[in-house]
């Protein structure tokens, strides 16, 4: 090489070293200790549980297009609910965010390497794997007829599909997901960078810590009741049995403290997806960042304290009855602390209209339709009108799907390009948002006027109320329209990932420590330990024109 | 800058610490990491069992007679024995711990070794048990029997066997799955064993014995609670 040649600078002509382009192979992916590799395992692996999951569901609706039980049968319908809710709930929901978003995210926000427990972390999603494909296996050789809910002592004494199998498949999952929860509370308690107090924590990590809470005290309750229920199948104990005079609510009381405060786990982190979104489209300062986190806290514990309002109708006393009423109203109020504080940050904020936002708005409304529709449910009254109606399908979808769904794709949209290195393209998203938002409304808004009506919920056939019909096929011409809106995101980040154009370091000039590194990032997060002096949301400094800062002093 | 490049310079030398993770700023970090990482995974131990023993606390408070009686047929004997077994089993992980920390390997490999002779001598007495209950026709299932039990404090009358059932469904499955606690146990102690045979913990870095050990006090702990509640409810002559 001669000396006076003029040279290019070297880095530049050679690709900047990533977590992605760090290594190649199976290998690499599959014994990878790194939590962002991580996150796209369990992205992949969810993904596929979700469309299995999705198609459960068209069946469903296909099902009950006409009032006829005419498209399957009545044991096929049984296990088809039952495989969609179990596939949903445990393969689906609970690990989507804080396993994909979370994983990918939690070390990046606090400044750290990884998370405190790498190996444990590879440990979970093969213990996912694991337990996804027991149930790929029991669905396949028969599935389960019990609804996900499992109830004694059909599941233990009288079924006979493989509920132990399935059971086995949730507990491991469930192990999954203790580890992840695990290891997010040490990081954040642990692994914060310096000046990281806190405070200044982005409110995405509170409501992940909230999250973690709930699946360490929670999970392992339901990871016992499922180990007793299939004892008492497998080994003829008889804990739950009422013929030796055990008590079939207990099995209830055990199942629901597990799996009311499940919904949290699922809400919880699409909150935090949320607020962080809402202050970077409306470029301000979250309004009442303690009231938002503390209220995420105020979650975890009230969701503690209110299983019993899936048993009203079982049997209970009607004073522990009352109670569990009246605490069902209070989890009302941290939410609604969160959706007013939501509000009074975009009130006067520069809103930008960008996919991401899109999403949160759909957030907004939907999960203020589904929590305001759980109030109606936790009234005694009207609970008992509407058990085991539409109107109980209809509420928990919008919670689930219209809530944590509508987060979980925000959030993907938001933070892909750091994860990928690729814009998506934005005209496309937005139009999938508005398809994803329609879908939802249509399939299950009609769902509420139907179990108000009074349809029952799991029927195959309601022949003998046809005039439920039209609001039927209403709604199952809306979840037509809501699976295209979720196969187009995976069809357009797919194609991002060749064809999109490369994104900046922070495309959406986003405050928090994730969007300060490189898009993607190198595989220990940061090239220099970020030292945080600033509080978290800082979109007024960030939009400041310098010259204006120079001039405040005076 | 200087000053900052001093700084990183001594931070390198502490990163020389053979044990020490690339993703933990420092030694202590990362030993505290651990042991939170162990706490909480013993609180959700807690509710593993809560469940279990929350359904006993229901039970006893129906069918409190029927309880007493069951609980009567189980060798308090046997019992009273692994109790001592356990509780010496927890005094030697400490010590184990103490001669990790002072560097002291051949009493740190003795102490592991005697933990998991305690914990076999255990695991042993229990199959016993379990065979004893076996013989007796107290397993629940088909074949259970539990007749002619005098009810406690109720001359003339007997414990209902089905109520019986349930106690023994719960005694089996509250010592099973603390059984299977220790039976992990022993696999953590012999991974340990190995460790420290090939001198792998330093007074400075001990953390792997410290947490190993934490686990086996808490199923030693659970113990302590099974122990009274299945063996000891009704023993008065």
């Amino acid at each position: 090489m001669s000396m006076g040649m003029p040279t290019v600078v070297p880095q530049q002509r050679f690709e900047r070293e990533t977590y992605l382009n760090k290594a190649y192979g199976v290998w690499s992916w599959l014994l990878t200790t790194d939590h962002k590799r991580i996150a796209l395992l369990y992205l992949v692996s969810i993904t596929f549980f979700f469309f299995i999951g999705g198609f459960f569901a068209l069946l469903i609706r296909l099902e009950l297009l006409t009032p006829a039980g005419d498209l399957v049968q009545a044991d096929t319908y049984n296990k088809l609910f039952t495989q969609h809710g179990m596939v949903m709930i445990f393969f689906f929901l609970i690990p989507s965010i804080p396993a994909t978003l979370g994983n990918f995210l939690v070390p990046m926000m606090v400044g750290a390497k990884d998370l405190a427990f790498p190996r444990i972390n590879l440990l979970s999603w093969y213990l996912y794997i694991i337990g996804g494909a027991l149930m790929l296996h029991c669905m396949l050789t028969g599935g389960v007829d019990t609804g996900w809910t499992f109830y004694v002592p059909f599941s233990s004494n009288f079924t006979n599909t493989k509920f132990v199998e399935a059971g086995i498949a949730i507990f491991i999952a469930g192990f999954s997901s203790i580890l992840t929860g695990l290891n997010f509370v040490v990081t954040i308690h642990r692994m914060r960078a310096p000046g990281m107090t806190w405070s200044r924590l982005p409110l995405f990590i509170w409501a992940h810590y909230a999250t973690s809470i709930i699946q360490l005290l929670g999970t392992p309750v339901v990871a016992i009741t499922i180990v007793l229920v299939a004892a008492e199948r497998a080994l003829h104990l008889g804990i739950f049995d009422p013929r030796l005079g055990g008590d079939p609510l207990l099995f209830q009381h055990l199942f629901w403290f597990y799996s009311h405060p499940a919904v949290y786990i699922m809400i919880l982190p699409s909150m935090g997806v949320v607020t962080e979104i809402i202050a970077c489209f409306a470029r301000k300062r979250i309004f009442g960042y303690q009231f938002v986190a503390f209220s995420s806290i105020a979650i975890a514990v009230f969701g503690f304290l209110v299983w019993a309002h899936h048993m009203f109708v079982a049997g209970i006393s009607v004073y522990s009855a009352l109670v569990f009423s009246f605490l069902s109203y209070a989890v009302a109020l941290p939410s609604a602390i969160k959706v007013f504080n939501w509000t009074a940050t975009l009130y006067k904020g520069s809103i930008h209209y960008d996919a991401p936002m899109l999403y949160a708005f759909g957030f907004l409304g939907l999960f203020t339709i589904g929590g305001l529709t759980g109030l109606f449910l936790a009234a005694l009254g009207i609970n008992v009108h509407v058990t085991d109606t539409y109107f109980v399908v209809a509420h928990f979808h919008y919670i689930m799907v219209g809530g944590a769904l509508m987060g979980y794709l925000g959030g993907m949209h938001f933070w892909w390009p750091k994860i990928s290195g690729k814009l998506y393209p934005e005209g496309w998203a937005r139009l999938a948002a508005l398809i994803v938002f329609i879908g939802f409304n249509l399939t299950f808004f009609p769902q509420f006027v139907l179990g108000y009506l009074g349809m029952p919920r799991r029927y195959y056939d309601y022949s003998h109320m046809p005039e439920f019909q039209v609001l039927n096929v209403l709604s199952t011409a809306g979840s037509t329209v809501l699976g295209v809106g979720y196969l187009l995101p995976m069809v357009y980040f797919l194609w991002s990932m060749r064809y999109g154009k490369p994104a900046s370091d922070n495309p959406w000039n986003a405050a928090g420590l994730e969007w300060r590194t490189a898009s993607p990032p190198p595989t220990l997060n940061f090239d220099v330990e970020p030292v945080v002096t600033w509080e978290a949301y800082n979109y007024e400094e960030l939009d400041a024109p310098p010259q204006t800062q120079e001039v405040t002093v005076g | 800058m200087a000053e900052a490049e001093t700084v990183m310079g001594l931070h390198q030398e502490e990163l020389q610490h053979p044990e020490l993770l690339h993703h933990f700023a420092d030694a202590e970090q990362q030993r505290n990491s651990a042991s939170l990482g162990m706490w909480v995974f013993l609180g959700t131990e807690i509710m593993f069992f809560g469940g279990m023993f929350c359904a006993y606390l229901i039970y006893r408070h129906w069918y409190f007679g029927d309880f007493g009686a069951a609980s009567k047929s189980i060798d308090a004997t046997l019992g009273a024995t692994n109790t001592a077994v356990l509780i010496c089993s927890s005094l030697t992980v400490v010590l184990a711990v103490w001669a990790a920390q002072t560097a002291r390997k051949t009493l740190l490999v003795t102490m592991l070794t005697i933990t998991m002779l305690l914990g076999l001598v255990f695991l042993g007495i229990k199959a016993k048990e379990y065979s004893d209950k076996f013989e007796e026709h107290h397993v629940p299932g088909a074949s259970f029997s539990f007749n002619n039990a005098p009810l406690p404090h109720h001359p003339g009358q007997y414990a209902n066997p089905r109520h019986a059932q349930i106690f023994f469904s719960l005694y089996f499955m509250m010592t099973g799955i603390h059984a299977l606690h220790m039976i992990v146990g022993l696999g953590i102690f012999s991974w340990l064993l190995c460790m420290s045979w090939k001198g792998r913990f330093t007074p400075t870095y001990y953390t792997p014995v410290e947490v190993g050990g934490l686990y086996w006090h808490f199923v030693d702990i659970v113990w302590i609670y099974l122990f009274p509640l299945l063996y000891l409810i009704d023993r008065r002559r």
